[in-house]
Parts: structure tokens; sequence; C-alpha cells
């Protein structure tokens, strides 16, 4: 079996422990180290690091004594969970029906105009990132954008570009 | 937790309810939340607080009222004056009017109550929406709540509870429309100590929300419907799976599983009677897909939510190769009603093989955008032209899509069809979990049918060849189309194409991808024609 | 034993009630062509090319995974069969980067014996391209992902039969792929016991044995069979 030592285990008495393997190790432990627990966990570690790194997959997996390409499998099936790290700020256009026939495709490609990378990608400067999503449920307000986990309705083009702008200018929401 | 108690939080609620003499509800649901509706609350509890009305005003925070396009929302008891759009300058004109002595300017426009949009609606599913505190157990109980659990625990059996399921003629709401009475007693009468109920609330077809509108809003009344569902089937461990989108349904059901813990409501002997009960909630992590049953179960398990050949049904071999109840949000949200009014009840309701109302999220290009739960059989033509208020801008429908990237278009020539299971699938569309969506003149179908592909081969879960590699060639036919580069052949090809992938799929997600395009072809089949290139 | 009589492409015949459509049609001398299926380890009814016509239900059935029942009327040569297999094969052509001319298996290739047999030439649907790996870090065998069909006879065969679990699918839909431990390169995957398994489960030249030419190597898929036979009857020659 596995011998390689992770480079960011929770380290030997005396040392300091990464606190974010804590928080994982006590999600683990409440789920009884359960091997169908794995996506709440997988949930819990991406909000504890960020995203899920593989040294993080693989502690996992090995706590739940799961096979590692079954961990991987999991992490890489659902949208939700990142292998990448995001940006600091991430902005989740809506391209569910509603929003699509209220023009969130345009808002879309004007965003992509203007950061110059596509939905699912990171500005070089790891500044913001471009993300669409399935359907927010908020077809009320279609179109409907996501900042930094803020849904905001009646979305145009115009004013999607200026908060992003704002972004850029202040590094500030 | 015994029935004197359970009277006794219920007056007590409710007179605590009656004692100031104005109430104002505000909607904070997850659609006017995203309006501003969470300041607007702290605003009129703030401005309450400082004219000293807090004597006479109740402020409550409830759930969805409907009319979503128009957030945030209030509705002004006794006089059950609603306000749509308030803004926070709106405020001090609603406290002053508040006293009805003069009526003071700078109001949020009013709702009129007896407008189409409300009065052609008849709400079982959603009786209590926007009417109760959904983070309060109590204000559920004044209206009757876990009386019907206690009446079935004590005073049923098994079978007679689904005997009544069985007479209210109630169909499954996920889409599918399969009999749940019938679902019902398969799992009771398998072998077996082990059995499982589960509640599908991984709503995930774009322009559908009333899942989330009724967890949102009344999470309560899934629980109940959930422990009736069990006792039942005989199963004594539920799980809600829930998409990881609805965070705020997520928190609202916890809340909800923890006050009925802390009141007995859910554990062992609950009323004590012999019946134990609990529920965990499963939060997924997107992925349409796990909307399948099979799907949903694996990935409750904790694996990759992909489907498996049926059968084995789940009924038969579901969660852990147990017996496995699945029945959607809305489907369990009819129970509760169903048994406290009686089966025959919710029979005299709809057409005579669809009963019962029908929960819609009315969105695309039409005046009023929101929730609807209209009786079956109600034309489209009325939910689009008198409740929805017709397109916006004075434009036309061109066609009324349902269900989802499953269903199909329906043109607007056949606008007086009734929403039923079977006259929609007579279209070529499906009834679906309830999502509708108006497009007007300027909507090229095509593109729909793009979309709706684009949709499929991302969510696609790669496990068939029809669905996996179809799906992308199909998505690659429409876009030659689109772009105006396809030929005849592309055309018949395309055609070809989606019969194959719809006959031979693995899953419901590949059997009904084709089915946009087929029906839009079927509909509108000059706009494809005209896109083809000229040889 | 209970025998159940049933009916296959207009032939009379008898099956134990434990045998599935496919298994009760091989031992009948019917072909039904599949890809994902392997004796010896579990069914996953993905590849869909063992679908037949039986009488009476509205749907296909994949035969792999339907149980025979007692007057069962089954069609396995339709059109509308030939007309979709035929398809789904040209699917899989279009979709990977399948040249057999360069292959280390052509001329024992299921792929290839399955286009033949359903008479597949050419896709009709345009070819993906798509950008694909190969890997060949293992001392002993390689991994080329161009020529991968995703029939997860590998995953199965390495997870049920050897336990090592060193496969699985990553990521969904048009991107799947085979991984091999954490998106690790094959060779440094430890839990791998280089048995082999997964090279005879293959019905394609992705997974191979190193060294191997153009059409020389050879699958042995029967080893899978046989292996599960020893075990579970303890019948250790073949």
């Amino acid at each position: 079996m596995e011998t390689k030592t992770l480079t960011k285990q929770p380290q030997k008495s005396g040392q300091k422990v990464d606190k974010r393997f804590k928080i994982l190790e006590v999600t683990m432990k409440r789920n009884h180290y359960r091997q169908d627990a794995l996506i709440e966990i997988l949930h819990k570690a991406q909000e504890a690091f960020g995203y899920l790194e593989p040294d993080v997959l693989e502690y996992v997996a090995h706590a739940l004594k799961l096979p590692l390409s079954r961990v991987y499998g999991v992490a890489t099936f659902y949208h939700l969970f990142s292998l990448k790290p995001s940006g600091k700020h991430t902005c989740v256009v809506c391209l569910g029906t509603a929003c699509y026939v209220k023009g969130s495709d345009k808002i879309l490609a004007a965003l992509q105009q203007e950061l110059g990378i596509k939905s699912g990608e990171t500005t070089a400067d790891k500044q913001i990132s471009l993300l669409s999503a399935r359907c927010l449920g908020a077809c009320g307000i279609a179109p409907a954008v996501v900042f930094d986990g803020e849904v905001t309705g009646k979305q145009t083009a115009e004013n999607v570009l200026e908060k992003i702008k704002n972004w850029q200018q202040h590094g500030e929401p | 937790m015994n029935l004197e108690e359970l009277l006794a939080i219920q007056k007590e609620t409710k007179q605590k309810r009656q004692q100031k003499p104005k109430q104002i509800r505000c909607c904070i649901a997850s659609g006017c939340l995203s309006c501003g509706a969470e300041s607007v609350k702290k605003s009129l509890d703030n401005a309450i607080k400082e004219a000293h009305l807090e004597q006479e005003v109740e402020v409550l925070g409830v759930g969805c009222m409907g009319i979503c396009g128009r957030g945030p929302s209030i509705e002004i008891d006794p006089e059950t004056t609603l306000y749509h759009n308030v803004t926070l300058e709106n405020i001090p004109a609603i406290i002053t009017s508040l006293n009805q002595t003069k009526t003071s300017e700078n109001l949020p426009p009013q709702g009129d109550l007896n407008h189409p949009f409300f009065a052609y609606q008849k709400l079982i599913v959603r009786e209590n929406s926007g009417k109760i505190d959904p983070d309060n157990i109590d204000d559920y109980i004044a209206e009757g709540g876990y009386q019907q659990l206690h009446h079935v625990l004590l005073e049923m059996t098994p079978n007679d509870v689904i005997k009544e399921v069985t007479k209210s003629g109630l169909r499954g709401r996920g889409g599918g429309g399969y009999p749940t009475g019938v679902k019902w007693a398969t799992v009771a009468k398998m072998p077996g100590q082990q059995k499982y109920v589960i509640c599908n609330a991984d709503e995930g077809d774009p322009g559908a929300f009333m899942d989330r509108a009724v967890l949102e809003s009344d999470p309560h009344r899934i629980l109940e419907g959930m422990a009736i569902a069990a006792y039942a089937v005989g199963a004594n461990h539920g799980y809600i799976y829930i998409r990881a989108e609805y965070p705020l349904a997520i928190k609202r059901l916890e809340k909800a599983i923890q006050q009925a813990k802390r009141y007995g409501l859910m554990g062992s002997q609950i009323f004590d009677s012999p019946f134990d009960f609990k529920i965990d909630i499963r939060v997924g992590a997107g992925a349409f897909v796990c909307g399948e049953e099979t799907a949903l179960i694996a990935s409750v398990e904790g694996k990759r939510g992909t489907p498996r050949p049926r059968p084995p049904y789940p009924a038969e071999s579901g969660l852990w190769g147990d017996p496995t109840l699945i029945n959607n949000v809305e489907t369990y949200a009819n129970i509760v009603p169903i048994i406290r009014e009686g089966g025959d009840w919710y029979a005299s309701i709809g057409t005579e093989n669809s009963k019962g109302t029908k929960v819609f999220a009315l969105t695309g290009k039409i005046e009023n955008n929101g929730l609807i739960e209209v009786p079956m059989g109600t034309s489209i033509r009325t939910i689009v032209e008198e409740i929805g208020g017709g397109v916006l801008d004075q434009g036309t429908v061109k066609a009324v899509q349902t269900g989802g990237p499953s269903g199909g278009c329906i043109p607007a020539h056949l606008l007086d069809t009734p929403v039923e299971y079977d006259s929609l699938q007579k279209l070529g569309t499906i009834m679906g979990s309830g999502g509708m969506i108006v497009m007007d003149q300027d909507t090229s179908m095509v593109e729909i049918a793009r979309f709706y592909m684009d949709f499929c081969q991302e969510e696609s879960c790669g496990k068939c060849i029809p669905c996996r590699a179809g799906t992308v060639q199909l998505y690659d036919l429409l876009t030659k189309l689109v772009e105006r580069k396809a030929t005849q052949q592309d055309l018949d090809q395309l055609e070809a194409l989606c019969q194959m992938v719809k006959d031979t799929s693995l899953c419901g997600l590949g059997m009904t991808a084709p089915n946009p395009v087929i029906s839009t072809l079927q509909y509108f089949r000059d706009e494809y024609v005209s896109l083809l290139q000229v040889t | 034993m209970v025998v159940k009589t049933l009916i296959i492409n207009n032939q009379l015949l008898t099956a134990s009630e434990d045998q599935t459509i496919l298994e009760a049609a091989k031992d009948a001398g019917i072909d039904i062509p599949t890809l994902c299926h392997l004796d010896g380890v579990s069914d996953v009814g993905a590849c869909r090319l063992c679908l037949v016509e039986i009488e009476g239900s509205s749907k296909l059935q994949p035969a792999c995974v339907t149980q025979v029942q007692e007057g069962m009327v089954i069609q396995t040569e339709t059109e509308k069969l030939q007309t979709y297999r035929r398809m789904a094969v040209e699917l899989l052509f279009a979709e990977g980067n399948h040249v057999c001319a360069v292959c280390v298996v052509n001329g024992n290739c299921q792929l290839q014996d399955v286009a033949v047999r359903v008479g597949m030439d050419h896709s009709r649907f345009p070819y993906q391209f798509p950008q694909r790996k190969v890997d060949l870090s293992h001392p002993q065998f390689g991994m080329d992902h161009n020529r991968c069909i995703l029939c997860t006879r590998c995953v199965r065969v390495c997870d049920e039969i050897e336990g090592a679990h060193v496969w699985d699918v990553a990521s969904r839909g048009g991107q799947s792929f085979i991984v091999s431990g954490i998106n690790q390169p094959w060779g440094d995957v430890n839990a791998c016991t280089s048995c082999g398994k997964c090279v005879d489960a293959c019905p394609t030249g992705a997974i191979f044995r190193k060294g191997s030419t153009v059409a020389e190597m050879n699958h042995d898929p029967e080893k899978i069979r046989f292996l599960v036979t020893a075990r579970e009857q303890k019948e250790w020659t073949r």
C-alpha cells in the first residue's frame, strides 16, 4: 500500500498542525470515517482549503480507506468541486433557461471578452474567476449573476462589466 | 410529545399571533432575498421600534409569496395589502400607512390579490407558503402541522395510508408521473427489515425552482410527509438529497429537523407509538444526472452519480441494496393534505388521469414571473395569458417550453392544451417537474434546441455511448445549423441520431435528451430548413 | 435448476433461470455483439450494443443484464437494432483516435471485430480528434487513452478480481477518462500489483504490453473467466 509521506499531513506532536487539516479531521470523525460520507467530506475540504489539491484528496482517501482513483473519480465527477485554485473574486453567470432566454449568454460573452478568459477559467493575475451555472433557481429575477456568493438579479452586460471593473480597480468587492 | 401538547402549542401560537392587531409579512425566500428583502425586513423592524409600535405590529419573515419577479414583496394583515418592489425609501411611507388615517405618498406598487395571478390559483402544496415563518416549528403546528402524522400513527394501519394515497390518484411530481400509491405499495410489500425513504430535492431543470420554494417556505411539510411515507412502507430512516446550489433551503431543512427532534416529532417512539424515524440530509455537488433515481442513490452512497440499468428498481433494491422509496419534494408536499382531507377530496380536483394541483415556475418572456399552483387541467393559455399576464413588452407567444432539457415546446396554436401528464405527452413534451418558460417571437427555436443539447452533453455522466458521444455529435450538428453551415444531409443525420440516442440510452437523461430537438423539429421545421445552406 | 424456455430469433431454446439473455443466446450459438461485457466481472449495461427487442416491451433491453423469463420472444437482429449498433460503433470511432493500421492489436481487437460485424467501414460522424495522452510509466505495460472506449472492463477487473482498484473513471460526459491512482502516472501507483489482468480485459489496444509492435499483441479475456471459475470451483486447469 501507500507508503509515501504526505507533504501536508498533520505533523507529529511538537510541530504546528495545519488548522485546515484539523477541520477536515473533525469532519471525518463526525462522519465516523464512513466511506459514503465522501461527498460531504469533500465539500468541507474544499471549504477549508479553497480547492481540492491532490494532497488533500490523498489524505481523505487514506482516512476513509478508499482507493485513490475512486476519490479522484468522485471529485472530478461533480461540477462544484474544483481541483484548481480559484481567483480572489468569483463571478458566476446563470445560464439556466429563464436567464438564457433573457440574454445571460450575452452577459457571459461580454465578460469573456472583457476578461480575456473562458468560463471556468481564472484571470492570469488570479483576481477573477469566471464561472457559469446551470440554473440558480432565481428565475424570477432573470438574468441572474452571482458576485462573490451574492445573487443579484435583472443584470445587464453594462452593469456586470462595471462591477468587474470595480474589482479590478480596487481589488475590493 | 402527545396530541394534547401539540394542540396546546397550536392554540398558544395562534393566540400569540393575534395579540398584535397588525402583521407585516416579508418574503424572505431566495428570489426576494436576492432583491434585497433582508435589508427591507431589517429596516421595517427598526422603523417599528423607532415608532414605538412593537406592541401593535408584528414583523414576520415568511416563505415565498409566488410573485418572484417583483420582489421584495410584503403583505400587511389584516387588510391583506400586498406591496411589490419594496425599497428602503418606501419604509417610512409603509409605517405611516399602517394607521390608515391618511394615504401616504412614496408607497411601493400595490399588488391586486384579485388579479388572475392569484385568483386562478388553487393552493394545496403552497397553502402555508408566504404565510408562516419557515424557521419556526410552532408556526407550522399552528396551521395544524404534525396532526396528520399523529392521526396516521395512532389511527391508521400502513395499509390504510397507502389506500388513501392510491385513492387520491396522486402521481409523481418529479416528472415521470408514476402513480404514488402503487410505488408505496410496492416498497411496502418488499420483504426485509431495513427500508429507506428518500426525498429527491435535486431540482436540476434549468428554469425550475418549485421545490426550492417549498423547502424554503414550508420545510416541516416535507418532513411530515416523509414520516407518513416511512410509516406506510415500513422504513425508519430517510434521506433528503438536495442540491448544494440551494444553501438557504438546506439551512432551513437542517433547522426544521433540529426542531422536530427537540419536540420528539422525529426520533424514537414518535407520539408514544412504536414508530421510529430519522432523517439525514445529503448535499449534492452539482450533477444534473443525480435527479435520476439510481444515480441519486449512488450519490447518497458517496459515489460517482452514474445511473445503472433498471430493473432492479429502487423499490426492490435501492440504497445499499435495500428496498427504497424515492419521491420528489412536491409529491411529499401533497401527502399531508391528502391524509387530512381524504383521497376522495384530492381526486375530485384535476382531470381524469391527472389529479390535484401542479406547481409551475412560470418564467421567460412573461409579465408575471413567479411560482403558481393551478388545478390539473388548467389550459396553458390561461396560465400564460391570464395568470402570467401575457408576454413582456406586448410581444406574442411563440412557444411555451415545459419539462426542461427532457421536455419540449408547445407552439402558440396549441396553447389551449390542458396541463395533464397525458395531453402534454401527446404533444411530444412532458409535464416534467414544473418549469414553464415562455418564449416570444424573437426566440430562435434552433438556438433553444442547441442550448438544451449543450446542457445535456455537459451533464451526461459519460457511462453509455449514445448519451456520451451522441449528445456531443448532436450539439455539433445543431451548431452547424445555427452557423448556417449545415446541409439537408446534416438535418437527416440529426433526426436519425436523435432517434438512436432516445431509443438506446441507458437512463432517463439520455433517453429524453433529444426531446427538445424532436419537438422543435415537429413544430418549427421551417426554422431548421431556413438555416440550411443552399447548394 | 429451473429451466425456462424462450425464443430468440425464431429459435426455441432453453436456459436456466439465473441466466441472462446474453448467456442463453451464447449457449445456443447466437452471437449478440457487446463491448463492455466481460465474463467473470459484473455487468454495467453501458455500451448498448447488446440491446435486443423483446416482444411486449416498448423499450430495447440490454441482453447482458436482462434475466431470461419463461416464454420470452426476442429478436437480436432487426433492422432497427442493426442501424443503431452501427451508429454506436461510428460514435465510438469518431470519439477517440482509433487508427487500426498502427495499433498493437490490429487483427485481434474486439472493437475492430464489432465494427466488421455491424458493417461499419467509416464513420459518418465527424471525427473529434481529441487530445489524449499515452502513459508509458509502467515498466511492463502502457496505456494509450486515444484507443480507450471507456468500457470500464479494466476498472472492474482490477477492483473485483484483483482487489487493487488502481483504475477508475474520472471527469464526466465526453471528457471522461480512465484514471490511475490520483491522476498520477500508472507506474507511480503503489496499489498496482502489475498482475496484467487489465491488459487481458481491455477490448482494444488501449492497455497493452510494452514491446509489442503493430498487430502483434493478443488479449486473453478468457483468462479472467478462468480465474473466477478457478477460485469459485477450485478448477485450476484450463
